[in-house]
Formats: C-alpha cells, structure tokens, sequence
C-alpha cells in the first residue's frame, strides 16, 4: 500500500511526460510544471481509471497538496 | 514509424501515455497537414487531445482552434471572421443533449413542440450558413444522444413534452440537412453513445466540474469516429477486404474434410455464424468494398467453397481470388497489383494468429484487425475500427465493385488481340470531356483527394475550392468521363490549367488508376490544348511533383511529346513545356462527341 506515493509519482510522469519528475507529498498545482486546469483533468481521469476510484463532487477542491489527495485515495483503495 | 492501432491500445494505457505516444507518432513523416476548429457546447480539451493522437495514427498532422465552452453559436454566427482567419479544412461542431435550448413544461402541447424543434434548428442552420458563407470549408456537426434522465419513462419518446421525442425528432432533422447538404457531413453521437451505453456515457461529476459531458470512454469513443470519418473525407477509407477461406468464411478445412462437409447454412449454430458472416461480407461488397481471397489451399479446391449450395458468396462476387502455398504476404501484394490498389487500403481478415502475424509484420500497410477465432466475433470486430467509413453512397460506390469486375473482363479480352490498338479500338470508348461544372465538383474534389498514383502534383482541394474554380476565368478546369462497351467508368480523370499570359500552367492532372492505358490522357490533351487555344495560349507548362506513390506518372509529360525543362535535383521534381502553336489532335482510339455547350 505504501507505494502509492512512487506509483502516483509514475502516473504523474506518464500524464505530464516528464520522465525525471519528482513528487512529494508538498508538491502542488504551483510546484509542477504544466499542472493547470486542463491537466488536471487528465491527472484526475488517469488516476480514476489506474486505480478503479471515483472522486466525488467537491472532494478534489479540499485537497492541498499530493499528500492530501494520497490520503484521500488510500481511503478509498482500502473502502474497496 | 508504423501506425500505432490506437483503437486496439487499453483505455488507461491510452490515457496515461498520450503525450508519450504523441511524441512518437509526430515523428513519422509523410503526414498531411490538417486545420480543425472545433467549436464546443462542452469544454473539448480532452476530446481534441485524443483527436490529436488518433489522427496522428491515421497519417495526418492537425493543429486545431477551439471555441470557449459553450460558445459554438455565438464563434460560428457572430464572430465567423475569427475561425475564417484560421483558415480551416474542417469545422467541428461539437454539441450535445445538455446544450439543447428547450424550456418546454412536461404538459405542452404538439404545437408547442413542432415550434421548439423548428426554433432550435433555425439555430444550428443560422450556425451552417454563417460557415457556409464566411468559412468556406467542411463542417461537421454530431447529432445527440438520448438524455441522461428521461423522466416520462416509455412515454418519453412519445410525448410532445418528453425529451427523449425531441432529441429523436432533432436527429431525423439533422439527418435530413446533412442529406441535402454536401458540405455538412453528420456525426451519429446517437449511435456512439448507445453502443457503449448511456449509463457508462454520463458522468455528471464531470460536467459539474469540468463542463465535460462523457466519461472519458465516451471521449476516446468520439475521437475515434471522428478521425475514421476525416480520413474518409480525404480519400483514407480502406476498399479491400482480404479473407482467408478455413475457419473464416466457412467453418473447417475444405481440402482435409472435402466440400461436402465444411459447415456453411442453417442446421448447426455454427453453420449460421458462418453464414452471417458470408452475409455480412456481402453486404460489405453491396456499398463498394472489394472482396479478394488469399487462402493456403489448392486453387481448384479453394473454389468449390463457393459452389457449396449454402455459400452466400459466390465466385462472381470475389475481385481477385489468390489459393496457393505461397507466403499470404507475397499473394496480398499480387493481388493489390491486380486491382491497381495500394496495400494501404486493404484490410485482412485470417482466424489464424500466425498467419497475421507475418502479414502485419511484412506489409505495415494492411490493417490486420486481431478477429481471434470466434466467427461471431468477426464482423463486430471489423465494425469497430470504421475501416470502410464513408461520406455518402455514390452511385461510384455502389457500383465500384462492378466496375473492378468488368475491368477484370477487359483484362482478359485484352490478351486475344496482337495489337493494342486493335484492342483499344474493341473497347469503343467514347469520352465526355468538359470543363468544370456545378454537377460534378464533389467527384471532382473527391478525386483530388484520393488520387495519389496517376498524379502528377498531389495537390488536394476542397469541394469549396472546386466551387469557386468553376467561375474563374484564370482557369481552365477540365473533367474527362469515360464509357466503353462494358460501363460507363464514371468520372476519372481532371485536369487544371492556370492561365498565365500565353503560357497554361497545369496546376493537376490526375486519372483513375482504374482507366489506365487507356489513352485516355491523350483525349484530355487535345480537349484542353483546344480550349487554351480559344484563349490564346501558345505553350503549356507541365510539373511533375514526386511522391512515394505516383512514380508512374514521372514520365506522363514525356510520353506525351513534352520537352523537359528543368529537374529540382533535391526532390526530383521536374518542369516541362510543349509549344501548341502547331498542334494537331491526337486521339485515336476514343470518340469525343462535341459538347453542346462548354
């Protein structure tokens, strides 16, 4: 279970094709290169269809940094 | 680099490697150069970057505008100027059911409906026409799906006040525009999300997010359909069904357990199956798809399928038929130089995985959809990946497969006569050459754009270029048809002069490989030398542009008394002239009839 941290720093790497991108849990929309709007869709969809999860409604917009959304996610991987 | 089959690639590999298969697919060369703008009810990021990557695959290089969300009425009939400064091959216009405008109570009456339905195509036909007029280019436009909530249940479709009635009622409307109208090419969201389902199609977290109103299934689905049909508008649809015999068109080993017995009809499932297949593949040649076979048979063998009393298809319906042992490779380019086709516009279909495997592997070209070996599988599996995706039903289309046919009669007609010209004169071919005209400019600019071997400059046209060279009087514009004792071979050949004092420069020339040693190109040459004439032109000036397709045109002006120019040493393109002060009509095995007018 505690590899989400380096498999989600993998899908990162595949959505925004840096191969070299590293992320912590500090890292934000603001400390990643191309992390906008638009990529966040794609980040967001990436991840619900790798891991078979659904982010409800105003779960996302709570969510401060990769850390946060690595909680929310174990949540729901573990609910499963 | 080789195209990829997006379509077979997993949806999360699809999704989480797009850039990285982007950037593998832009570096392949030899990709045309495409201008899309797409103007969206919904926010179309996603859907476009799909499209990017599946119109990569299929051999173009697009570069896109797109429309803020929701604003696709207000870009197309308020501000057209900004997408006509882009200058677009194609408009998109992507709109969905949550885009309708329709406030009507669940109550209202027929009336009431009849008015909304008319209200809100007056609305897509004001978008249409503003293109049309200050665009000038393709448009596609989807039709809807069916609501996510249809909330009167089975009266939904029956009710004036249900939605799912107006959705219905909207499409049929749409359908009968796209009809009537060559330049609006229709998109069946209908279809597309039906066939994945309206449950998995919906996501309303993502529209209350994102203003996106699919799953992202759906987008991939979209993008998909939509790469198939602009392939098609640019001539990229393939025309050949190549099939295997054993355990694809009929179940078992004909030459193990004899012609009697190999399971075709209707006694057994897997009879029927066969069948349907065989029906299927029928009905596929019935709108203009060839049949060839390539089977590991012996060849008399191999036939006596056809003569099973249950075999749907017929010897009579196979355009080229190719059973021996030889590597199915080797049989496929023989049979695309039989019916003067590409390998890249074939599709093979083999229950065996070896035997597509080294099909795939030796000629790229072909699409070898992975069928398995379930023959109910086949035809779902061909379906998916819209090989044969088509604009309209020309007659053309219709009676393609026809024509190939009476082509391979003239092949063998053509092997009785010593001398060719005897043989040509046999074919008491007759040629309506004529300038350009409203009635064929779409068989015109469907030719500039599907023509890559008899062409000597691959430049290609849209239907609204075509258009305006019918009025402009800096042009001469010729189409050739030409009939003989078995057919009339329809539209095939165009040629485009640009007047340049007393200099003609030809912009194009191109012909149906289907009329090829025909003299036909001789027929064309007097027809336009006496047009140039009537505008005091003394000389013509030919271009050969090379391509990897159309090196069988390299020496077209040569052989037709040109002297060269120049050669571009880099590309080997090369420039000719011929003086026409002198010249004397030439062609001597088909009769032209005068025009009475033009």
């Amino acid at each position: 279970m505690d590899n989400l941290l380096p498999e989600v720093q993998e899908v990162f790497r595949d959505v925004f094709d840096q191969p070299d991108l590293v992320i912590t849990r500090e890292s934000n929309a603001s400390t990643v290169d191309d992390w906008d709007s638009l990529t966040h869709v794609n980040l967001v969809t990436a991840l619900s269809i790798k891991y078979k999860i659904r982010f409800a409604l105003g779960e996302l917009e709570e969510l401060k940094n990769v850390g946060d959304m690595l909680d929310l996610m174990r949540t729901k991987l573990g609910a499963k | 680099m080789q195209p990829l089959n997006l379509r077979a690639v997993p949806l999360d590999e699809l999704l989480l490697r797009r850039r990285a298969l982007r950037r593998q697919l832009v570096a392949r060369t030899e990709l045309r150069d495409i201008r899309i703008a797409v103007l969206g009810g919904t926010t179309t990021n996603e859907l476009v970057d799909l499209l990017e990557i599946f119109l990569l695959d299929g051999g173009f290089r697009p570069v896109f505008y797109q429309s803020e969300y929701g604003r696709f009425y207000e870009d197309a009939v308020l501000e057209p100027e900004v997408i006509a400064e882009f200058k677009p091959d194609i408009v998109y216009i992507h709109t969905c059911v949550v885009n309708i405008q329709r406030l009507l109570p669940v109550s209202c009456k027929e009336a009431d409906f009849t008015f909304a339905v008319q209200a809100e195509m007056n609305r897509y036909r004001a978008i249409w026409t503003s293109l049309n007029e200050s665009v000038k280019c393709q448009i596609i436009q989807n039709n809807f799906e069916l609501p996510f909530n249809a909330i009167l249940g089975n009266l939904d479709p029956v009710s004036p006040g249900g939605i799912s009635r107006f959705v219905n009622e909207l499409n049929r409307e749409f359908a009968i525009e796209a009809a009537a109208n060559p330049r609006l090419t229709l998109q069946d969201l209908a279809s597309i999300s039906a066939r994945i389902g309206l449950n998995q199609w919906f996501d309303p977290e993502r529209w209350f997010s994102y203003k996106i109103a699919n799953t992202v299934q759906g987008s991939v689905a979209i993008a998909s359909s939509l790469a198939a049909l602009i392939g098609a508008m640019y001539g990229r649809s393939r025309k050949v069904l190549v099939l295997d015999l054993d355990n694809t068109l009929w179940g078992g080993v004909i030459g193990d357990d004899g012609p009697d017995k190999i399971l075709l009809g209707r006694e057994t499932p897997i009879s029927e199956a066969y069948t349907a297949f065989q029906e299927y593949c029928l009905s596929l040649r019935e709108r203009g798809v060839l049949l060839a076979v390539c089977s590991k048979n012996e060849e008399d063998v191999a036939k006596q399928g056809f003569a099973h009393p249950d075999s749907v298809l017929k010897l009579e319906h196979i355009s080229a038929f190719r059973a021996n042992w030889a590597p199915k490779h080797e049989n496929i380019l023989a049979i695309a130089k039989e019916l003067n086709l590409g390998v890249d516009s074939f599709v093979f279909v083999d229950d065996n995985p070896a035997e597509r495997a080294i099909v795939e592997a030796q000629l790229p070209e072909v699409a070898v959809p992975n069928v398995g070996n379930e023959v109910t599988k086949y035809a779902s599996i061909i379906e998916s990946a819209r090989y044969f995706e088509l604009l309209s039903l020309g007659k053309e289309d219709l009676s393609r497969a026809k024509l190939y046919q009476e082509n391979a009669q003239r092949a063998n007609l053509e092997q009785k006569f010593a001398d060719y010209g005897e043989y040509l004169d046999s074919l008491e071919m007759t040629a309506e050459i004529r300038v350009f005209n409203d009635t064929y400019v779409e068989r015109i600019a469907q030719l500039t754009n599907k023509s890559n071997q008899f062409n000597l400059t691959t430049r290609r046209y849209t239907l609204a270029e075509i258009e305006a060279l019918v009025h402009d009087r800096s042009y001469i514009g010729v189409y050739g048809r030409l009939t003989d004792r078995f057919g009339d071979n329809g539209l095939v050949s165009v040629v485009l002069g640009r007047l340049d004092g007393h200099l003609l420069h030809f912009d194009l020339w191109l012909m149906s490989c289907r009329v090829l040693k025909r003299e036909m190109e001789i027929a064309m040459l007097d027809s336009i030398v006496e047009r140039a004439k009537e505008r005091h032109i003394q000389a013509l000036a030919g271009y050969f542009l090379p391509t990897t397709k159309n090196g069988m045109v390299a020496d077209h002006y040569e052989k037709l008394g040109f002297s060269l120019q120049s050669k571009d040493k880099a590309t080997g393109a090369t420039i000719w002239s011929l003086d026409i002060t002198n010249y004397a009509a030439r062609s001597r095995h088909i009769r032209i009839p005068e025009p009475v007018h033009g």
